[in-house]
């Protein structure tokens, strides 16, 4: 019962990603990829991954999704593919309605092959990976009395590993500063101007937006405290915090743009220099961001705390910073 | 088999159907609205009869009370969806399906 589940599930993998990529229709095809996302989620819980399945669902269908249908709005008039696989600007070359010209089909065959082989050389480098010299689950599992928290995951971003996070962190608040960068030098967004016709059609997703938005700030509280001991944790309750960003966005109740003020750049700051003023004050131990034991749960927590959130803010703001751009 | 879990199984089979019949709806169906009606029914009364079949296992009344509120997220979402999918296409001046009428034809508001 369970394989037919799996060998299902990896054909609609395939067959979402292979229509992805190569149907004409670009609203299609991001439409698709959200599919796949949500596939891709319902895998990792499959494989007992429920953080990642958590964190797949929430940015890998959710928030790209909907910036690819953002940037789809932007684009006017019904946009087509001439062909899958190569990119349009490349295809223009070939105008006319006939049958892709020669060096298309060629490019498409040599994509396809040089993925083929890819694939195989990846398939082939898992199967034959060495037995590990160490191994890591079980060294984890031998610390986790002194890691502060009863998660393993958390316990490995937080703790063993914890500068990892602190650099991923870092990365993502870079990325949202060159988004900024990018959209900015517009005034300070308003709500976004409707004509009345279109007002009177936000007043359903207005109140179901009015209604979400709570319940996602319950969830991302509980998502945050359960992280500590179950899958969870920071980065998907600020998933959660920022999808109710966007929601409350789209329903024209939180206005965009590119150029937050003093208290939104505090926020967005705020994780990361929380988990820096952790990592200055425990350097006493000796390691990069080692706790002491005893304060380790409380330290984990406070640091978890101010990364929600941050990366609330800056995957909300990666979205309505664009958003709010365009519409002004 | 308990008498629980022969209910849970017959409430469970009803909401397949109704996902079943939803689906083959959704494939069949001539026009958008028609398609949304189809789409709404396997979303209501097939997620309903199952999270009723799975009250039926519930271990606690706080797990019994998620199942609930599950339903009813995804019944506030989908009204919300299937109401901007229609209000979209009727501004785009879609009109609805008539048995004697075949065809999508578009009216004059638009």
């Amino acid at each position: 019962m369970n394989l037919a589940f799996d060998l299902l599930l990896i054909a609609a993998l395939l067959w979402s990603a292979g229509r992805a990529l190569t149907t004409p229709d670009l609203f299609r095809a991001v439409v698709l990829f959200i599919v796949f996302g949500l596939l891709m989620a319902l895998a990792w819980a499959r494989l007992d991954a429920p953080d990642i399945a958590l964190a797949e669902a929430a940015i890998g269908a959710g928030l790209t999704g909907a910036l690819l249908l953002d940037a789809l709005g932007h684009l006017r008039g019904p946009v087509r593919r001439k062909s899958g696989l190569i990119a349009p600007s490349t295809v223009m070359s070939s105008e006319g309605a006939g049958p892709p010209a020669f060096p298309t089909y060629f490019l498409n065959g040599l994509a396809i092959v040089l993925a083929v082989a890819l694939g195989l050389a990846l398939a082939g480098a898992l199967l034959l990976l060495p037995e590990p010299a160490i191994s890591l689950p079980r060294e984890v599992a031998a610390a986790m009395d002194a890691s502060g928290v009863a998660h393993p995951v958390t316990a490995v971003l937080l703790n063993f590993r914890g500068y990892d996070t602190l650099l991923e962190v870092a990365v993502l608040w870079l990325a949202l500063l060159g988004v900024l960068a990018v959209a900015g030098g517009r005034a300070p967004g308003r709500a976004p101007v409707t004509p009345r016709s279109a007002r009177a059609s936000l007043k359903v997703p207005r109140l179901l937006a009015r209604v979400l938005a709570p319940l996602a700030l319950l969830v991302a509280g509980y998502l945050l405290w359960a992280g500590a001991h179950q899958p969870g944790g920071a980065f998907q309750a600020g998933a959660v915090l920022a999808a109710a960003a966007v929601l409350l966005n789209l329903a024209g109740l939180l206005p965009g743009g590119a150029t937050p003020r003093w208290v939104l750049r505090a926020g967005l700051g705020f994780g990361l220099l929380v988990f820096l003023a952790v990592a200055a004050a425990v350097m006493g131990q000796g390691v990069l961001l080692q706790y002491p034991p005893a304060w380790a749960g409380a330290l984990i927590m406070l640091i978890e705390t101010g990364l929600t959130l941050s990366i609330g803010l800056t995957l909300a703001g990666l979205f309505l910073a664009l958003s709010g751009a365009s519409r002004q | 088999m308990s008498g629980l879990d022969w209910l849970s199984a017959i409430f469970l089979l009803v909401g397949a159907a109704f996902f079943l019949a939803g689906t083959v709806g959704l494939l069949r169906f001539p026009d958008v609205y028609t398609r949304l009606h189809a789409l709404a029914k396997a979303d209501n009364l097939g997620l309903g009869c199952i999270v009723i079949g799975l009250l039926f296992q519930a271990d606690s009344l706080a797990a019994a009370l998620k199942l609930v509120l599950v339903w009813l997220l995804a019944l506030a979402a989908s009204a919300t969806v299937s109401f901007l999918v229609a209000h979209r296409a009727w501004r785009r001046g879609i009109a609805p399906w008539r048995a004697d009428e075949p065809g999508i034809r578009r009216h004059d508001e638009s």
